[in-house]
C-alpha cells in the first residue's frame, strides 16, 4: 500500500469521486485554480473544469447555502469552508436548514451534503485560523461530524460522507495535512460513519480521543509501554453519532478513562463521553473519568509560548495518563 | 553510615500504624532494642525498637502519622562509624525527606484503602472475594481493578493472623457457597451511610478500636451461627470460700482473689474433657486447639479488649488471678502488646461484673464458644425439700452451631456447672 499524507487521503478522495458520480462538485473560497489554500483541492479545477470546481466570493454563508439548493436538486456537493474558524456565518444554513430538511419534509427530501473545514492550533494561526468548532454543531440532531485522524480514515470516511444522504461536517486537523502520513490501498473502499476504531490495545488506561491529540495518545502510550503502563487508544473517528458500544467497550477494558481533545474543556466532546461512561459503564469503572483537553480561554493565543501552553502535546497526556495508571 | 529504621511489621495482618510518640529526638544516643517510639495500630499500641546501637540522625515521620509497613520512618547514625561521610549523608538525608514529603499526601490518603470503585465491588461481589484481604498497589494504598483480577486469577492471597481463617476465606469461593466473603466488611460501613442527620446530632468519628471491633462482630454473627444456651449455677460455696480467703489472700499475694480464676479453672478443666468446645472452624474440617488460650473480655470505657491467658491449664487459682489482674492493668492502661492479644481459643466473659443477669454473648472468632458469667444474686432455692437462701448463678453459652451441637455444649455446661458448685467453704485451692 502506499503511504500517503492527511491532505493527499482528501485529495484522492475527492478525486475518486468525483470521478465516480458526475454529481459530485467542490465549491469554496480559492478552490479552483489556486487549488485551496492547503491545496486539498490541487489538480481537480485541471480535470474537472469549472463547473464542477467552483470558486465562490468569501461568503460562507452562500457556499453552505448553494450547496443546500443544489444538494435539494440532486447534486452532491462538497463544500470547503477555507478555515472552521469562518464557519460562523453558515451556522444558520448548516443548523436551521441543512440538518432539519429531511426532519422537515418528512423525509421526501434529504440534504446530502459534505462541508470540509479545516481545524485545529499548533500552526501559529492564532485567533482566526486556529480554532477547534466542533461543539458548536454537536448536539445538533441531523448532523453528522465527522474528525478523522489518519489518512486512511480520511479517505475512507471522506468517500463515505459523500455518498452519505445527510448533511455531513467533516473537519480535518490542519496540522495533520502534512504532518500524518499512512498506508491507504489503492482500490475503492468506504469505512462507516459513526464507527470508533481501536488504535492501540493495552489494559492499564484507556484514552479516547480523535484528531491531533489521537496521535499525541499514541505518542505517549508509546512512552508510558516503557515504564509498564499498557495504554489502550480509542479513536472515535466520528463525534457525531457516538459510537457508544466501542466507547463502553473501551471503557470497560480498563476501567480508567482519559478522553482527550484540543476543543476546549467545558461543553466539549468529552462531556457526553464521560456522561455515556457513567450512564452505561458505572459499574466498570476502577476511577473517575478524567479529561484533558483545550483550556477554557476565549482563543489560541499568538505568542509561541502560549500557543504552546494551550496546546496539549505528548507529555501532557503521559502525565494524565500516569495520574490514572497510579490511582 | 546512618541506617534507615522502617515501620516494622506488628502483626501478620497490620499493614500501617500511627506514630503516636517519639521517645527519642535527633542527637539522642539509643541502644540496640531500646525502644524509639510508640506506635498504635488498629490492633495494638506498641514500641518500636531499635535495630542498632547508635544516635538518632533524624525523624522522618512526625507524631500523628500513620504510615505503612515498611515505610522509612527514622534514620539513626551506627554507633563506631565515622562520622566523615556526614555530609553527603545529610544531602541524601534532605532528599530522603523531600520524598518522604512528596509521600505525605499519599500517606494521609490511606483512607483509599477502604475506597472501592464499582469496577472493584462488581468483581468482589462476584468472585466472593473479602476485600480486607487484598492489598492494593493504587495511590493511597487503593485496591485497583486490576489487584482484585490478579487476585481472582492466583486466588485470594492468605493473609490474616489465624491461618485458619485464611483457609476459610478459601474454602467457600472453591464450594462457591456465597457464604461469609461479602457481607464481612461493607455492613458497618453501610450502616453509618444514610442516617439522617437532625440538629444537635453529635457524629463521633469511628476510631481504629472501634471499627476493628465494629467488623470482628459484623463478621462473627454472619459466619458462625449462633446458638445460645443457659444454666443456673448454685455458687453458695464458692462465695463461703471467697469470703473466708480474699483478706489473707490479699495480704498474702498482693493481688484481689475474685471469682474470675475459679471461673476461668472450671472452664479449663472442663475445656480438657471436652476439646471441641476448644477448637476453631475450619471450612472443611474442624481444628481442636491443643493449648487452651482463655480470652478474658476487658472493658474499658470506650472499647473492648480480649486479652489472652496462655496455657491457662497450666496455671493454679492464684496463677489465673495473678493473669486476670496484670492483663486488666495492662488493657487500661492502653499497654497490651500484640503477644497479650493473640491466640485466644475460648472466651470467658464476666457480664455479671456490671451487674447483668442474663446476656447472650457474641463468639469472639474464630473460636468455637463464648461463656458468660453474669451476677450472683441471692434467691429463694428448693433444696431437700426446703426453701433455702442460696447464691445463685447464670451462665450463658453462645456457641458455633457449625462445630458444636446443643448436646455437647450442654454437657460441657454441666461439667462447668458441677464444678463451680463443688466449691464448699472448706475447699483447698
Amino acid at each position: 500500500m502506499p503511504v500517503i499524507s492527511y491532505i493527499d487521503a482528501v485529495t484522492q478522495a475527492l478525486q475518486e469521486e468525483m470521478k465516480r458520480d458526475s454529481r459530485v462538485f467542490v465549491l469554496g473560497e480559492d478552490v479552483g485554480v489556486r487549488g485551496g489554500v492547503f491545496r486539498a483541492t490541487a489538480g481537480l479545477y485541471e480535470e474537472f473544469g469549472p463547473e464542477r470546481v467552483l470558486d465562490t466570493p468569501l461568503t460562507e454563508s452562500a457556499i453552505v447555502g448553494v450547496s443546500i439548493g443544489a444538494a435539494a436538486y440532486g447534486k452532491r456537493p462538497v463544500a470547503e469552508i477555507q478555515f472552521a474558524d469562518f464557519i460562523m456565518p453558515a451556522v444558520n444554513q448548516i443548523v436551521s436548514e441543512a440538518a432539519k430538511i429531511r426532519y422537515r419534509s418528512n423525509g421526501d427530501w434529504t440534504c446530502p451534503l459534505v462541508i470540509r473545514a479545516p481545524y485545529g492550533g499548533g500552526v501559529h494561526g492564532a485567533l482566526y485560523h486556529s480554532q477547534s468548532v466542533e461543539k458548536m454543531f454537536n448536539g445538533v440532531p441531523g448532523l453528522k461530524i465527522v474528525m478523522p485522524s489518519t489518512p486512511y480514515d480520511v479517505k475512507g470516511l471522506l468517500k463515505a460522507a459523500i455518498r452519505d444522504e445527510d448533511p455531513v461536517l467533516f473537519f480535518e486537523h490542519k496540522r495533520c495535512y502534512r504532518l500524518i502520513k499512512g498506508e491507504v490501498p489503492v482500490e475503492d473502499y468506504t469505512l462507516p460513519i459513526g464507527k470508533a476504531d481501536v488504535k492501540r490495545e493495552g489494559d492499564d488506561v484507556t484514552v479516547i480521543s480523535y484528531g491531533l491529540t489521537l496521535h499525541f495518545a499514541l505518542q505517549a502510550a508509546e512512552m508510558l509501554e516503557k515504564e509498564g503502563i499498557s495504554v489502550h487508544v480509542l479513536d472515535l473517528r466520528t463525534i457525531l453519532p457516538l459510537d457508544k458500544e466501542a466507547i463502553i467497550e473501551a471503557a470497560a477494558k480498563t476501567g480508567k478513562v482519559l478522553i482527550v481533545h484540543e476543543d476546549n474543556l467545558t461543553g466539549g466532546v468529552g462531556g457526553e463521553v464521560a456522561a455515556l461512561i457513567a450512564q452505561e459503564a458505572f459499574f466498570e469503572l476502577d476511577a473517575p473519568v478524567q479529561r484533558l483537553c483545550g483550556p477554557d480561554v476565549p482563543a489560541m493565543p499568538y505568542s509561541p509560548t502560549m500557543e504552546k501552553e494551550f496546546m496539549l502535546n505528548p507529555e501532557k497526556i503521559a502525565n494524565a495518563i500516569r495520574e490514572l495508571a497510579e490511582f | 553510615m546512618a541506617t534507615d529504621i522502617l515501620m516494622p511489621q506488628l502483626g501478620e495482618s497490620v499493614t500501617e500504624g500511627t506514630i503516636a510518640k517519639w521517645l527519642k529526638k535527633p542527637g539522642d544516643p539509643v541502644s540496640k532494642y531500646e525502644p524509639i517510639c510508640e506506635v498504635s495500630t488498629d490492633k495494638v499500641n506498641a514500641e518500636v525498637p531499635s535495630t542498632i546501637e547508635g544516635t538518632i540522625v533524624e525523624l522522618v515521620v512526625e507524631e500523628g502519622t500513620t504510615v505503612s509497613v515498611g515505610d522509612l520512618i527514622c534514620r539513626i547514625q551506627e554507633a563506631g562509624t565515622a562520622a566523615a561521610e556526614e555530609e553527603p549523608k545529610a544531602e541524601a538525608a534532605k532528599e530522603e525527606k523531600a520524598s518522604a514529603k512528596a509521600e505525605v499526601p499519599a500517606q494521609e490518603e490511606t483512607s483509599m484503602k477502604q475506597r472501592y470503585s464499582p469496577a472493584v465491588l462488581k468483581l468482589a461481589n462476584e468472585h466472593n472475594i473479602d476485600l480486607t484481604r487484598i492489598s492494593g498497589t493504587g495511590r493511597g494504598g487503593r485496591i485497583t481493578r486490576k489487584d482484585i483480577l490478579r487476585a481472582i486469577e492466583q486466588g485470594v492471597p492468605a493473609a490474616a493472623e489465624q491461618p485458619v481463617a485464611a483457609e476459610k476465606s478459601a474454602a467457600p469461593r472453591e464450594e462457591t457457597k456465597p457464604e461469609p466473603a461479602q457481607p464481612k466488611q461493607p455492613a458497618p460501613v453501610a450502616e453509618a451511610a444514610g442516617v439522617p442527620l437532625e440538629n444537635g446530632d453529635i457524629e463521633i468519628p469511628v476510631t481504629a478500636v472501634r471499627r476493628t471491633i465494629a467488623q470482628r462482630m459484623v463478621q462473627s454473627k454472619h459466619e458462625a451461627p449462633h446458638a445460645w444456651t443457659m444454666m443456673e449455677v448454685d455458687v453458695t460455696g464458692l462465695v463461703e470460700l471467697r469470703n473466708r480467703l480474699k483478706e489473707d489472700f490479699k495480704k498474702r499475694e498482693g493481688v484481689n482473689l475474685t471469682f474470675m480464676p475459679f471461673f476461668i479453672k472450671a472452664v479449663v478443666d472442663s475445656l480438657k474433657e471436652f476439646p471441641y468446645l476448644n477448637s476453631v472452624w475450619g471450612g472443611d474440617k474442624i481444628i481442636l486447639k491443643k493449648r487452651i488460650n482463655i480470652s478474658i473480655a476487658v472493658a474499658t470505657d470506650d472499647a473492648l479488649y480480649v486479652p489472652v491467658i496462655h496455657d491457662a491449664d497450666e496455671k493454679s487459682i492464684l496463677g489465673l488471678a495473678r493473669a486476670v489482674s496484670q492483663l486488666a492493668e495492662k488493657t487500661r492502661a492502653g499497654k497490651l502488646d500484640l503477644k497479650d492479644m493473640q491466640g485466644g481459643t475460648f472466651t470467658v466473659n464476666n457480664t455479671g461484673s456490671f451487674g447483668s443477669v442474663l446476656s447472650a454473648p457474641i463468639i469472639n472468632h474464630p473460636q468455637a464458644a463464648i461463656l458468660s458469667f453474669e451476677s450472683i444474686v441471692k434467691r429463694p432455692v428448693v433444696t431437700n425439700q426446703m426453701i433455702a437462701v442460696r447464691d445463685m448463678m447464670n451462665i450463658c453459652l453462645s456457641l458455633d452451631h457449625r462445630i458444636l451441637d446443643g448436646l455437647m455444649a450442654g454437657r460441657f455446661l454441666k461439667r462447668v456447672k458441677e464444678r463451680l458448685e463443688a466449691y464448699g467453704p472448706n475447699s483447698e485451692i
